[in-house]
């Protein structure tokens, strides 16, 4: 079994192979449409992010509310094209590993080679499965937007395929 | 007249638009578990049972999408209701979705964006019938499967092929997106707006269940075994299971017409009747 701690190196993806198993632990952040759009206005703004996108790890997922006790709700991947044309530019800034599900364009997989970053894929529609693997939830930026909210996550044996690199 | 009390279609509507979230329909977790399939595939089958049995036993969402929710109303012509029923379909999700921790997955506006807070409004469609028959079929459905489906108005000398060819091409190229293996609902004839809900209402019936008309039934198994036949598998990470099934519902059309629509279930098709 393959365990990688976050954030990755520049080695540790060298050493993954397409379609490999790993189980991550560590820190991510979870962002979807309005984030990365808000995140994208920031960029051109020159403002100064809630999130340090270097080496980061973005998870594309929005939880259900979590019940009263408990670390967090069910918590799978969404679909992963629809931020892609946001992906190039935060690539260029410095991230390095995305968490969600399907397919992503040529751009984002050329991005991907250039930046040396990687696409993983999880389970879709598990979502119940994989909170069981979120051990820390809080929202740290873009209340606003509800589910859509910036979430720091903190997993432990997050199960995930590589898909891309 | 028999009147049906607003807190009656409430409490009844809020409690199984919530248990659907949580409860995976037992056709899916049948066929979760009695799926003839590779090692690999079987593994990805058997995250889906467990986290069936998490959410049933956590009452956590099977999935964080817990949808719009979508009803289709049979409403006898013998039956009297107190208030308007989008009104009060709109109240049951509210409360079900907020008592319940589910996602609210609504926005007021598709260009604005800015979430409704209580996943309200219902999608509500109502159809008169004789009696006294009170009917909602209710279903919660997720985004990223709904975002891969289709509508095609083929000419009618596009035939089997015609459906056959676009439904292959769309699953194909959106499959590995909306959390394989799916349930694909297809409405044949009609106009745009009917294929599109005999597509969406074909996804109430349970897995194996065959169109009556032969036809329909033989184009049911030829699109399953083709779409089985990309390789998309189970979670999208290549297999020889992308769709669980294919139900096909058909409608009289206009003589130059021949509309296709394609509603995908995902594998936590959520959906109940509620008959009051």
């Amino acid at each position: 079994m393959k365990k990688l701690t976050l954030p990755l190196s520049k080695k540790d993806i060298q050493g993954l192979q397409l379609g490999e198993l790993v189980y991550l632990s560590g820190t991510l952040f979870s962002a979807r449409d309005n984030t990365h759009q808000k995140l994208i206005n920031m960029i051109n703004n020159g403002e100064e992010l809630p999130v340090k996108l270097e080496g980061a790890s973005i998870y594309y997922m929005g939880p259900t509310p979590p019940k009263v006790g408990v670390v967090c709700g069910s918590a799978g991947p969404t679909t992963s094209s629809r931020m892609d044309r946001y992906t190039s530019a935060l690539l260029d800034k410095g991230l390095k590993v995305m968490i969600g599900k399907g397919n992503r364009s040529e751009e984002v997989k050329t991005s991907i080679k250039r930046n040396n970053a990687i696409y993983f894929s999880t389970i879709g529609g598990a979502g119940a499965y994989l909170a069981d693997r979120i051990k820390k939830m809080q929202s740290i930026a873009s209340p606003e937007f509800g589910p859509e909210a910036i979430y720091q996550i903190d997993v432990e044996f997050f199960p995930v395929i590589v898909s891309y690199k | 007249m028999r009147l049906i009390d607003s807190n009656t279609i409430i409490e009844a509507v809020s409690k199984n638009v919530s248990d659907i979230n949580f409860i995976i329909a037992p056709d899916i977790l049948s066929f979760f578990k009695n799926a003839k399939t590779d090692k690999e595939e079987k593994n990805f089958l058997n995250i889906l049972v467990e986290n069936s049995e998490i959410a049933d036993s956590k009452r956590i969402a099977l999935c964080q999408d817990t949808g719009i929710v979508i009803v289709f109303a049979k409403v006898g012509t013998e039956i009297t209701l107190d208030r308007d029923l989008q009104s009060l379909l709109d109240e049951a999700v509210r409360k079900g979705y907020q008592d319940n921790y589910l996602r609210k997955s609504v926005v007021s506006d598709p260009l604005e964006r800015k979430n409704t807070g209580d996943n309200a409004p219902v999608i509500l469609h109502i159809e008169i019938v004789s009696g006294d028959v009170f009917e909602l079929w209710i279903m919660a459905k997720g985004g990223g499967s709904e975002n891969a489906s289709a509508l095609w108005m083929l000419d009618p000398a596009d035939g089997e092929q015609g459906i056959v060819d676009n439904i292959v091409s769309r699953i194909k190229e959106k499959g590995a997106n909306c959390c394989p293996p799916l349930l694909l609902g297809i409405g044949v004839g009609g106009d745009m707006e009917e294929c599109a809900l005999l597509a969406k209402k074909s996804l109430f019936r349970k897995i194996g269940e065959r169109n009556p008309i032969q036809r329909y039934s033989n184009l049911e198994k030829k699109i399953l075994e083709e779409v089985n036949s990309l390789g998309i598998g189970v979670g999208g990470f290549g297999g020889q299971l992308t769709a669980m099934d294919v139900f096909i519902e058909s409608a009289p059309c206009h003589i130059a017409s021949m509309p296709v629509a394609l509603n995908v279930g995902c594998h936590s098709t959520r959906h109940c009747v509620v008959r009051l």
